[in-house]
């Protein structure tokens, strides 16, 4: 407007407007903006997590040991089995839903609808698996006592078998206090709930077991075994790349230490080893479990306007598409949770 | 939208067949835990840990272009996308564990003890 001195001749080519070198619609250009952000907020948590697990190489939780149930298998160690379960359903959500986007590109309104069903439904699936991978996390299974250095000693059997507190806890000594409840407290007191036994309990229970043994945080390497004092004498207990188990003498003497009983796991101390651990897994599975119920909410939303046919009328299913690019990113970033929290 | 508008059913339904290939390799190794991958080391980690990493990156690969519709897109976006992802994940990750690893150091070799 108003430059009338400055009319190019060159008008109808590149710079006329309506030029799309990308190749891409608006919004499915801001998508991919979207993704490539939220994969670099997700590489920094991961990143962070490296960091952490570097920092702390020689002591940190083995995966295997933590994950180990499956439902309706009580006691059965099934390290593994319960995640690639949820994987597949992931992988499987993410095929019904690039199905509709398929659909839609030959405006088959029935099928679409039906495919985006079946993607909400595994959503679905997805996160109520999430949610009970995290009650069992935060239940916890043996339970373990911290020592007056931070260190976490897991009780294990003579055959290197872990053991649970409640399987040797001397409970005829009385335990120290109740816990205190607002009903009891004489003003708006409580406090979070403390552990089943008291520490006076375990460490009774343990020198009345002659053959309970003390596990370390420790990882068994051929450096690591030769720093550590009062290792296990028997040599089947001890084998590579696992907790290091001390000696009788030397896991009294460490259980003498204790100050806390853990059971389970919150965001200050866990069961499984180094607090950090906890941390992470809450912070990356639930920001992880954050972006599948977002998806599903709009999966919902995309669902009802397929129904309601606002797509028919658009004449292009392009919001499917876009739905379904941030639904494949949800399932690419659990591929690298899997590996990295999992396998890894 | 400027792409061929045919139906792709098949290539979806063999990309999910490679996924889950892959996905259960992942999850057999993990669980055997075959002693020559797994204590063997290259450079600064085992061959079992190398294999998942690779795998994973395999898996990701068919997600982005197969279901993201990454190979329909145009080079320039398809490369915006990519290298710049790519390029910063490698750059945090090698920062990142490189100090992780350096603090280890310092702990393990401080005078200091910090946990006992």
């Amino acid at each position: 407007m108003g430059s009338k001195g400055t009319i190019t001749t060159t008008v109808g080519k590149t710079w006329d407007g309506g030029n799309e070198p990308l190749g891409a619609s608006y919004g499915k250009l801001m998508m991919w903006f979207f993704i490539v952000s939220d994969a670099l907020t997700f590489s920094g948590f991961l990143a962070a997590y490296g960091f952490s697990r570097f920092k702390f190489i020689e002591t940190w939780p083995l995966a295997d040991e933590v994950f180990t149930h499956f439902p309706f298998a009580h006691g059965v160690s099934m390290p593994m089995y319960y995640v690639a379960l949820m994987t597949f359903i992931l992988i499987g959500s993410s095929v019904t839903m690039v199905l509709a986007v398929d659909a839609g590109h030959q405006m088959k309104q029935g099928k679409v609808a039906f495919y985006m069903f079946l993607t909400i439904i595994g959503g679905l699936i997805f996160v109520g698996s999430q949610a009970w991978e995290w009650k069992n996390f935060i239940k916890g299974e043996y339970g373990a006592v911290e020592s007056k250095g931070g260190s976490l000693l897991q009780f294990v059997d003579a055959t290197g078998k872990r053991v649970a507190l409640e399987e040797f806890a001397d409970t005829s000594i009385p335990k120290e206090r109740e816990q205190l409840t607002r009903s009891k407290g004489k003003w708006f007191m409580e406090e979070s709930s403390i552990p089943t036994y008291s520490l006076e309990q375990i460490q009774a229970g343990f020198k009345s077991h002659p053959d309970l043994l003390v596990r370390i945080e420790t990882i068994n390497s051929p450096e690591t075994i030769a720093t550590t004092k009062g290792v296990n004498e028997n040599p089947a207990l001890n084998s590579p790349k696992q907790k290091i188990i001390l000696s009788r003498a030397e896991s009294e003497k460490r259980l003498a230490d204790g100050i806390i009983v853990i059971e389970g796991a919150n965001l200050h101390r866990n069961e499984y080893g180094s607090k950090l651990f906890a941390d992470f897994f809450f912070f990356i599975t639930g920001f992880h479990g954050f972006h599948v119920f977002s998806g599903v909410i709009i999966n919902i939303i995309i669902f009802i306007n397929v129904l309601i046919g606002t797509y028919e009328k658009r004449r292009t299913y392009e919001m499917v598409e876009k739905v379904g690019l941030y639904w494949h990113f949800v399932d690419l970033v659990w591929v690298f949770v899997f590996t990295f929290f999992y396998l890894v | 939208m400027s792409h061929e508008h045919v139906s792709n059913t098949k290539r979806i339904w063999l990309v999910f067949g490679i996924l889950s290939i892959v996905t259960t390799v992942e999850v057999f190794l993990g669980i055997i835990k075959p002693e020559s991958l797994h204590m063997t080391n290259f450079i600064g980690m085992n061959l079992l840990n190398w294999i998942f990493i690779i795998l994973t990156i395999f898996k990701a690969y068919y997600i982005v272009w197969a279901f993201m519709h990454m190979e329909g897109e145009t080079t320039i976006l398809r490369r915006s996308v990519v290298w710049t992802v790519i390029f910063l994940i490698l750059y945090l990750t090698f920062i990142l564990l490189t100090e992780g690893n350096y603090v280890f150091g310092v702990f393990k070799d401080a005078t200091i003890k910090w946990n006992f």
